[in-house]
């Protein structure tokens, strides 16, 4: 195992865990959690399904009780609605439908826990277009969400949860049912993120391939328990295998270019029988 | 065509519509049409069609029990809306979940609405007012009642607008925000039954949709902006109002019809004007993006 790189600097842990376990309908998903994600990496949380990924986002989020261990997130315990966090739920934008504008959906990121009747002001107004061009969803902000792709759907996603200048974004497969264009743009968008804000992101995948040009490392769901380890460490073939239940193959191209494949094959491909 | 000979215009509509009870109705189903075509948004948003339809239902039990036991109707009617929202409410967050127990509650109120009306042996009359309203019966102290119910819908909507908004349509975020999304979502249920209460009374339990769903339906075709959806579907649900009153005024025929038709009209009137125009697939069109 090799030591992670300090990329935080004196700041606190983004997410730090010990000792922590969740329990959740009487059944513990995962237990003997130890591990801190440093201020400014971009971290992959992998697992089979049912693992407990996004049950890992909720408990940072606050939504979940810490059955045990102690939490901290950016130095303080969990709470709803902290501030400093950007979030991007899974089958987010299938959700949504035709009753919202991008431009409303992300001002609600800003403005939509506020009570009464006060207006969007200019000044944040003008947060929410500069999120919207930063994502490159200015454009279609007026349209209704339902009339978007996938790919734009996930682009104003990331606008909304950015648009309050989150400190740490958690993002939830915002890869699936995307197309490998769309992939490679927010794969893309997002390291750009981490370049120009020094933003911690944390990205639940079941694929990585498509995220293995931005991750730093990973938190990988083995057993019931989650491990941290440099990205470097976790693209094994011996630990992705143990991991997903079935082979997988790991290749390192001449160009030092990493990925993962199925390492299983049709005998005769194509064959005439 | 002798049925038919009955209805014939009334030249003398225009003093017809200055009677003390056509200026009830006229105040009664304006401060409906406001307090409805405010929640219409909601109830689209937070896929409460369906619910909002059953709480009419689930007061009919309430307004022939009134009569059994001689209270006000509208009591009856609010007592048990307000009561069947919150059970309904309390019940999972999930849409499928929700229709079941909707479906269920509101089956055991049909059939407690049945045995109330028959053992308080209420004539047909009273029953068919309930199904169907009775906008030209509302007395000065049902008046009062409403004027209580709209101040409250819209004084509290005041207050809760944005996190409401943000908890129907992005729940999964706006708890994450610490948006109170299952609080709201009991507020929300008790102002739509407070306003089912006053509209049962205006167009009747079977044919509520019109007036809580479809002003807000037909708004949500010209724009998405939740305050000008507001706008728009209390000017729609105002003027089917007037406008069934008057047309109610001129034929002698039931303003309910009238109501709901010119609701479900301009509903039709937008869906082939605009609805063409957003039902084209908007990908190729709008995937202009640009790689930075």
């Amino acid at each position: 195992m090799t030591v992670l790189p300090a990329t935080g600097g004196d700041r606190p842990a983004a997410l730090e865990m010990v000792d922590v376990s969740v329990v959740r309908g009487g059944r513990t998903v995962w237990s003997e959690g130890t591990f801190s994600v440093a201020a400014g990496a971009v971290v992959g949380v992998i697992g089979p399904n049912g693992a407990g990924k996004t049950t890992l986002f909720q408990l940072a989020l606050g939504l979940l009780p810490v059955a045990g261990g102690r939490v901290d997130v950016l130095g303080a315990p969990p709470r709803r609605g902290n501030r400093r966090i950007g979030y991007v739920p899974q089958n987010y934008t299938a959700a949504l439908g035709h009753a919202i504008r991008c431009r409303d959906l992300v001002t609600l990121g800003l403005t939509g826990s506020r009570f009464g009747l006060r207006p969007t002001s200019a000044a944040e107004r003008a947060r929410v277009d500069e999120a919207l061009r930063r994502v490159g969803a200015y454009d279609y902000a007026e349209s209704r969400m339902s009339e978007l792709s996938g790919g734009q759907q996930q682009r104003v996603a990331i606008a909304q949860a950015i648009v309050d200048d989150a400190e740490l974004l958690l993002l939830d497969e915002p890869l699936a049912n995307l197309d490998l264009r769309n992939q490679q743009e927010i794969v893309q968008l997002l390291g750009e993120l981490h370049r120009e804000r020094d933003v911690t992101i944390m990205v639940v995948a079941h694929d990585l391939n498509p995220l293995l040009p931005v991750l730093s490392e990973a938190i990988y769901l083995l057993d019931g328990h989650p491990h941290h380890d440099p990205i470097t460490d976790v693209v094994q073939e011996e630990l992705l295998t143990h991991l997903y239940g079935t082979p997988v193959g790991v290749v390192r191209t001449a160009q030092g270019d990493l990925f993962t494949r199925a390492a299983w094959r049709d005998p005769a491909p194509g064959s005439q029988r | 065509m002798s049925a038919l000979a009955g209805v014939q215009f009334q030249s003398n509509w225009l003093e017809i519509l200055g009677s003390p009870f056509m200026q009830h109705a006229l105040i009664g189903g304006s401060l409906v049409a406001v307090a409805a075509g405010l929640l219409g948004y909601f109830v689209i948003t937070r896929q409460n069609a369906f619910a909002a339809h059953a709480l009419a239902h689930i007061g009919f039990p309430g307004a022939t029990g009134a009569i059994l036991v001689g209270a006000p109707v509208t009591l009856g009617l609010a007592v048990f809306c307000v009561g069947g929202g919150l059970l309904i409410g309390l019940f999972g967050r999930k849409v499928a979940d929700r229709e079941m127990a909707t479906g269920t509650i509101l089956a055991l109120a049909t059939a407690l609405g049945v045995l109330f009306a028959s053992l308080a042996s209420a004539n047909a009359s009273t029953t068919t007012s309930v199904l169907f309203g009775n906008l030209l019966a509302i007395s000065d102290d049902q008046l009062l009642v409403y004027g209580a119910f709209t101040a409250a819908v819209v004084g509290t909507l005041a207050v809760l607008a944005r996190p409401l908004v943000f908890a129907s349509v992005d729940p999964a975020v706006a708890e994450a925000r610490g948006v109170p999304v299952r609080a709201l979502g009991l507020a929300f249920v008790v102002l739509l039954a407070l306003t089912i209460t006053m509209a049962v009374q205006v167009v009747g339990t079977l044919l509520l949709f019109a007036l809580v769903v479809t002003p807000a339906a037909t708004a949500l075709r010209i724009t998405a902006r939740p305050g000008r959806v507001a706008l728009i579907s209390v000017a729609l649900a105002l003027a089917a109002v007037w406008g069934g009153l008057v047309l109610s005024a001129m034929v002698d025929l039931p303003p309910s019809f009238f109501i709901v038709s010119l609701a479900v009209l301009a509903w039709v009137v937008v869906l082939a004007v605009v609805g063409r125009r957003r039902n084209r697939p908007a990908e190729p069109l709008l995937d202009t993006h640009h790689p930075h």
